[in-house]
């Protein structure tokens, strides 16, 4: 929890990136306001037959588990007692505060009567027989937890900022509307010494937070494989297993430490910063074991259930659990190798074919072996897509500004393996590679 | 990995669910395809006497404002009865869509916020939309697919039939498709009734109909049963076992949940080997070197 393992990322905040990723979120939060007004059904294909679609499929069972890297980072660092990856655990918990936070918005999005969403604080409303219901619970509280988890990093950047930002606001506006600098700056000291009161006590009280971020998540992820024990006449027998639970758990956690890797490559990349290669390729140690132990499970189950025949039948729901079957395969084969795990190039390639494994995993269980009878079919609609991009563009816009504002990303010194920026090699077009000549 | 003991529990599934007899009490309404004509007359009846605005049970067409025409394809936000022909080259039935009323239900177990309700003495499944926060949950849970949803209005709901409870019912001692029936396709009355009505007719015309009652055994039994001349599945009253899904659902939920010991045992596990291993953590080098260095703003 010490800051000194994270920094600030340097730049400027409105690049470009920045204003494509704001315009697709435009976008969608007008595409919402039309949902809003006209009901459901003007911005989606979603029917009777399929009430869930994308927004549940994607935002939900699958967002969530693509949060997974902060819940699968903090098992490995305060569990296993791992303490070398903790310098990438707040980029995981910021990923997964803005995946939880956004899967949350869609819930509300996605709900006929959200006004009625009080009912989950209402005890006499309560249903503990619905798997639903312990989700509900479970994620808003992690939620919670999530924001108390990162709360350190901006009570850190409360206390020591200089407010260049505010100040050239302030500057700008001088002119025309002198908000009396003086009494604002007067402000700030009370907000930096407030800061600085509650971090301290924050951060002793801040590891049962923290398991407390581990536990729920194991207990909601489960539950969102048992959401669909009830549809034992509509999902097909491939996916419908009792054990749906214990899948659901292991797919979040690999993908989990998938995420984190690929989180991990693609700032490095944009950002500009050295590979993370070390604690990566530690992490992807971990993958291919738990995607493997996950394969045979579900060929057990199969062959418990005597459904190993409808693998094998190559109709559509036989190549779409054989696809996932393979990208899973693949990508943790690809790990297997210790040189593979070396190359942020391979790293990148395997994980993120194991996030689609894992993925299309939850799709399969939600969606694509979801039969609803005769006559029903679904395919999502443009807004109904565009809903669910923009969503996710607000999840990568919070993720690019904040990294700007507060010590997230690891500091580039403390690495190990790694030298400071003077002493970065430079590997194709002006993109850095931390030179590490003495790799073991 | 610490919560995979969690689910590992999970009990195999069970020939058949014992935990749960069939109430026969209820009330419940026996169709008999073989006598249905096809009217459509219940459909009206339905509409007509739900169509309470303002009620609980509103249910109008939105381009059926002057009444004069409504001729729905399915089930839908507007819709809780509806009369279907079934046809091929052996023959043809018509066959009447509307709640199951099941005995153990799969959208009042799935229901997040008991908007979804079963009352144990009549067995009406109802449904609240002061309570019902639209996660259609119960739509993806029910294998008969009744639930329907308005998807073209701002403020949605859900629409099911309630056994006219708070209309035909309360004022007349009878849903209004049972009581208009001209046929007498439709009788209402105490499922045990209704069970004994069929199983005579079953064996009065043993060639007139297939020799099942669909509701008896299905899904831990419904009180909505039908005798009909055709395989229910041609019908669109799918094969069901005897075990209900939501028996099913709650016993494996309720293995991993048993009484909250299980969360509250990993967190605590979690808690102890989280403090020792922080004990075990010597200050690093790294951060007394920091604290040589200026801060980065």
């Amino acid at each position: 929890m010490g800051d000194h393992e994270f920094q600030k990322q340097e730049g400027k905040i409105l690049t470009p990136s920045f204003f494509v990723l704001l315009s697709l979120s435009l976008v969608g939060l007008l595409l919402i306001l039309v949902r809003c007004v006209k009901g459901i059904g003007a911005v989606s294909n979603m029917s009777d037959g399929y009430p869930w679609g994308i927004w549940i499929a994607y935002d939900v069972a699958t967002g969530t588990a693509i949060a997974c890297g902060g819940y699968a980072v903090a098992i490995l660092v305060y569990i296993r007692n791992r303490m070398h990856y903790h310098p990438l655990i707040r980029s995981c918990i910021l990923t997964s505060m803005f995946g939880y936070g956004l899967a949350g918005f869609s819930v509300m999005v996605d709900l006929g009567r959200p006004w009625n969403a009080y009912n989950f604080f209402v005890p006499s409303k309560w249903q503990a027989n619905s798997a639903m219901f312990e989700v509900a619970l479970c994620v808003m509280a992690y939620s919670t937890v999530l924001i108390i988890e990162f709360l350190p990093a901006i009570l850190y950047s409360l206390e020591t900022s200089r407010w260049r930002r505010l100040q050239m606001v302030m500057d700008r506006l001088h002119p025309f509307f002198s908000p009396g600098k003086d009494a604002v700056l007067g402000k700030i000291s009370y907000v930096r010494s407030a800061a600085a009161w509650l971090r301290p006590r924050l951060e002793k009280v801040l590891i049962f937070i923290i398991v407390l971020g581990i536990t729920l998540p194991t207990m909601h992820q489960s539950s969102l494989g048992s959401m669909l024990l009830i549809a034992a006449t509509k999902l097909h027998p491939l996916w419908h297993s009792p054990f749906l639970p214990l899948f659901f758990l292991i797919n979040c956690i690999y993908i989990g430490y998938s995420i984190a890797i690929l989180e991990s490559v693609i700032s490095s990349y944009a950002f500009r910063r050295p590979y993370e290669i070390p604690q990566l390729s530690g992490l992807a140690g971990i993958i291919p074991w738990l995607a493997s132990l996950w394969l045979v499970v579900i060929v057990g189950d199969l062959a418990w259930r005597g459904q190993l025949g409808a693998a094998g039948r190559f109709d559509i729901y036989s190549c779409f659990f054989l696809l996932e079957f393979a990208l899973l395969g693949f990508g943790s084969f690809i790990l297997f190798s210790h040189h593979n795990r070396r190359s942020p190039r391979w790293l990148f390639v395997s994980a993120a074919l194991i996030v689609l494994g894992g993925a299309l995993y939850r799709f399969n269980v939600y969606l694509i072996g979801f039969n609803p009878g005769k006559g029903w079919i679904y395919f999502p609609s443009l807004a109904e897509v565009m809903i669910s991009v923009g969503i996710v563009a607000i999840e990568l816009l919070g993720y690019q500004v904040l990294v700007k504002m507060v010590p997230v990303l690891p500091r580039i010194h403390l690495h190990p393996y790694s030298r400071p920026r003077r002493n970065i090699t430079f590997q194709g077009p002006g993109h850095p590679v931390a030179h590490s000549p003495t790799l073991p | 990995m610490a919560g995979a003991g969690l689910v590992t529990t999970v009990a195999t599934p069970a020939a058949a669910s014992t935990d749960h007899l069939p109430n026969n009490d209820q009330f419940g309404m026996l169709y008999d395809a073989t006598k249905c004509v096809g009217c459509k007359a219940c459909m009206a009846a339905c509409k007509r006497v739900n169509a309470r605005p303002g009620g609980l049970a509103f249910e109008q067409a939105r381009f059926d404002e002057d009444g004069l025409w409504d001729a729905p394809e399915d089930l839908d936000g507007n819709t809780r009865t509806l009369i279907k022909l079934y046809k091929d080259a052996k023959g043809w039935s018509y066959v009447k869509y509307s709640c199951m009323h099941c005995q153990k239900p799969s959208c009042v177990s799935v229901c997040p916020v008991s908007a979804m309700t079963k009352d144990p003495k009549t067995g009406i499944v109802d449904y609240s939309k002061d309570t019902c926060i639209g996660c259609r949950y119960c739509q993806v849970a029910c294998p008969f697919n009744i639930p329907k949803f308005q998807w073209d209005r701002t403020i949605p709901q859900i629409v099911k039939c309630d056994l006219c409870r708070n209309t035909n019912l309360k004022e007349k001692g009878k849903p209004a498709c049972a009581e208009t029936c001209p046929a007498g396709a439709i009788l209402f009355g105490r499922r045990e009734d209704l069970l004994a009505e069929a199983r005579s007719r079953l064996k009065q015309y043993p060639k007139r109909y297939v020799a099942h009652i669909y509701g008896e055994h299905e899904m831990g039994g419904t009180n909505h049963l039908y005798l009909a001349a055709m395989p229910f599945e041609r019908l669109g009253l799918p094969t069901l076992k005897s075990e209900a899904p939501a028996s099913f659902s709650e016993r494996i939920q309720h293995t991993i949940y048993k009484g909250f010991i299980a969360p509250v045992a990993l967190y605590a596990s979690l808690c102890c080997i989280a403090l020792r291993n922080l004990k075990k953590t010597v200050p690093r080098p790294e951060a007394e070197l920091e604290r040589t260095q200026p801060k980065e703003i």
